[in-house]
């Protein structure tokens, strides 16, 4: 065996050499990482699998083996696609806006201006605040009888809305979605936006400044050269996003409960209210599971992402 | 091809502090290549980019052709700028690159090709077309930008310290292609250097800034042997020219005019003969040598004088290596100035004064 410095290896013979003590040391170490990784993400992971082959209910005693019975029982329930539906759109619609949004925002906020300072840390407050406190502020908003923003529609005149009925947002399906996207927008929209002004940082001045040299008026210059020189790091927020908000089941849980009629049930939120609240742990576990595959995915591509990030 | 004039230009970027330009007033030549030359933070940059369109001047007006662009903006200024770092777009191709400009303009996209293919081949880059920007070299990166900038005809060339990135042996031979491709295109080109050897070797003539003043304009030849002040003097040659200061007047003589006694009497090689048929005197120094470099083409001598009034003052003298002799350290030999070669300067100014009698006692 050929040994080479450079490599951490085990040091062979006795072991109270110096050498050795260090490699044991290295070890030590990296444990409570380890652990740490092991009880709060691979132990319930492990779990979920294990749940999601049996019928194990809350209370129930023993483990009974059933195979692909939850999951084929699943792609049989309408309230399963309808969330698998709903997630896709919740994940996309919020994304698009938070790219699109973040986009402005970052480009607006790298130009100097009186005030730049304070007008960066209101727009990092959304991210900053409990998103508890935050959905809780939007629930009220968005309320059937106290909503600030009917108060102000009903007395636009040229809306011509009805004073006793104005509109449900959280109690109209396609209101209701709407609303859980843009209070989602507007949690992650901080992220975004301070992932893209390190990218916009990140490019040289003198690039922009050549455009408008070489006769580049504003639209172009956003357009083909500013955009696409932030593509790579528009790519990780965007993965990030995916990540976040696939994943994310608090503003569904705070705002609508899944409601009305399941038409904003997400999938982690519809494995929580099966699993946790309906008790029905093995169904609940299937359910979570399907989230991996697609998780996978979006994680190969950010690894990938991140290796071949390069702004110029 | 146009002209470019500066009236009174100022750019003050902190209220209260000194300008980073203060009233600069130049008119270029019609395809003349003029070159700005300042130390670090003398304001060469700045003045390139407000005449660019880049930065507001605080005051004064800037005109191209004769038309007043003080307050257009640069697309509106038809010049073309090449960037110290090049500034290539990195997600494009080298052909998009150059094409770039002529899309932005709004030039027929039937021509595109045609005129990319004309500057590309003008800079000897044809076979790079498709390649991205970090697919070439340092001197290739130095090209796309030149045909980029060339590809729109523009009336004014702007160059912010193109050469700065190369290595010293590919600068040289860039600096020549520069050379000969102005010589082509005959455009008005502004120049933007810290390097006194490429402000001579390119500029037809060379403006000196320092802290944002205009300290001479001049052809190469005129700033170096007839230096308007004592900035000039010291900024222009390598070493320095020596500068020793009585009676309220600074004296002055560069290294490589501070010659061996001997070499200067007369009959000797044609140097000597030119020198000693200028007619005037000479002035006799005693040059105690300290250290010396030997620079293969020169030898450069430090050290300090001997007797007169200047008694330890360093100088040092610049010797070709035709001249054979040893001047060992820590020995003291006769060297010699011929007067016509002395310039005079106002020790309170700066300012370079006629010549006067001078008394070395």
């Amino acid at each position: 065996m050929t040994s080479s410095p450079a490599v951490a290896q085990r040091p062979h013979g006795r072991r109270s050499t110096p050498e050795s003590r260090a490699w044991w040391l290295g070890q030590a170490m990296f444990f409570p990482a380890m652990i740490y990784v092991l009880a709060v993400i691979g132990l319930p992971f492990a779990l979920a699998v294990i749940y999601a082959f049996s019928d194990i209910k809350v209370g129930s005693v023993g483990y009974h083996f059933v195979g692909f019975q939850n999951f084929s029982s699943i792609l049989r329930s309408a309230t399963f696609l309808r969330a698998l539906y709903d997630s896709f759109v919740f994940t996309i619609g919020s994304q698009v806006l938070v790219l699109v949004g973040s986009t402005f925002l970052a480009l607006a906020l790298e130009k100097k201006f009186r005030g730049r300072g304070v007008v960066r840390f209101l727009m990092l407050l959304p991210w900053v605040a409990p998103v508890s406190i935050g959905a809780i502020g939007w629930k009220w908003i968005l309320d059937s009888l106290y909503s600030v923003i009917n108060w102000v529609l009903v007395r636009i005149p040229i809306l011509h809305l009805d004073k006793f009925n104005p509109p449900q947002w959280l109690g109209e399906p396609a209101l209701a979605m709407a609303s859980v996207i843009l209070v989602h927008t507007w949690r992650l929209l901080p992220f975004s936006t301070v992932i893209l002004l390190a990218g916009l940082g990140a490019i040289p001045k003198d690039i922009p400044e050549a455009a408008e040299i070489d006769g580049a008026g504003f639209w172009r210059k956003m357009f083909q050269i500013n955009i696409p020189m932030l593509l790579p790091i528009l790519n990780v927020a965007l993965l990030f996003g995916i990540v976040f908000t696939f994943t994310d089941m608090t503003v569904v849980y705070i705002l609508t409960r899944g409601g009305p009629y399941d038409t904003t049930q997400v999938i982690p939120s519809l494995a929580f209210f099966t699993g946790v609240l309906g008790g029905d742990l093995s169904e609940g576990a299937a359910i979570s599971l399907f989230m991996v595959p697609i998780l996978v995915v979006v994680a190969f591509l950010m690894l990938r992402q991140a290796h071949r990030t390069e702004v110029t | 091809m146009a002209v470019v004039e500066t009236r009174g230009l100022t750019k003050v970027f902190k209220q209260g502090e000194l300008g980073a330009v203060n009233n600069v007033n130049l008119l270029t030549q019609e395809g003349e290549f003029l070159v700005f030359l300042g130390p670090s933070g003398s304001g060469k940059t700045t003045l390139l980019r407000m005449i660019a369109g880049l930065e507001t001047p605080t005051a004064g007006e800037i005109l191209i052709g004769g038309q007043d662009v003080t307050h257009l903006s640069p697309r509106e200024r038809r010049i073309a700028m090449v960037f110290q770092s090049y500034a290539l777009y990195p997600h494009l191709s080298v052909y998009n690159n150059i094409a770039f400009p002529l899309k932005a303009q709004k030039v027929p996209k039937e021509q595109h090709r045609q005129k990319v293919e004309w500057a590309a081949g003008l800079l000897g880059i044809g076979k790079l077309l498709h390649r991205k920007p970090r697919e070439l070299s340092g001197g290739e990166r130095q090209r796309v930008a030149l045909a980029r900038a060339i590809v729109r005809e523009p009336t004014v060339f702007l160059l912010d310290e193109p050469l700065s990135n190369l290595d010293a042996k590919l600068r040289a031979s860039a600096r020549e292609e520069l050379e000969e491709f102005h010589d082509r295109i005959k455009t008005t080109t502004i120049y933007v250097t810290h390097d006194q050897v490429e402000a001579m070797a390119l500029g037809d003539r060379v403006v000196v800034l320092h802290q944002g003043v205009v300290r001479q304009i001049g052809t190469p030849r005129e700033v170096y042997d007839e230096p308007a002040d004592t900035f000039v003097a010291t900024f222009l040659g390598s070493p320095p020219m020596n500068l020793l200061e009585a009676d309220g007047v600074i004296v002055g003589f560069r290294p490589e005019r501070f010659f061996p006694a001997g070499l200067l009497a007369p009959g000797g090689s044609p140097a000597e003969t030119k020198l000693a048929s200028q007619g005037g005197t000479r002035v006799p120094l005693r040059f105690h040598v300290e250290h010396s470099e030997y620079l293969g083409a020169e030898r450069i001598l430090y050290g300090i004088l001997e007797g007169t009034r200047f008694r330890d003052k360093p100088v040092c003298a610049r010797i070709s290596s035709n001249i054979l002799e040893i001047y060992a350290p820590k020995t003291t030999y006769d060297f010699a100035v011929p007067e016509p070669e002395l310039k005079f300067f106002d020790a309170q100014t700066g300012k370079r004064i006629p010549p006067r009698p001078f008394s070395w006692q």
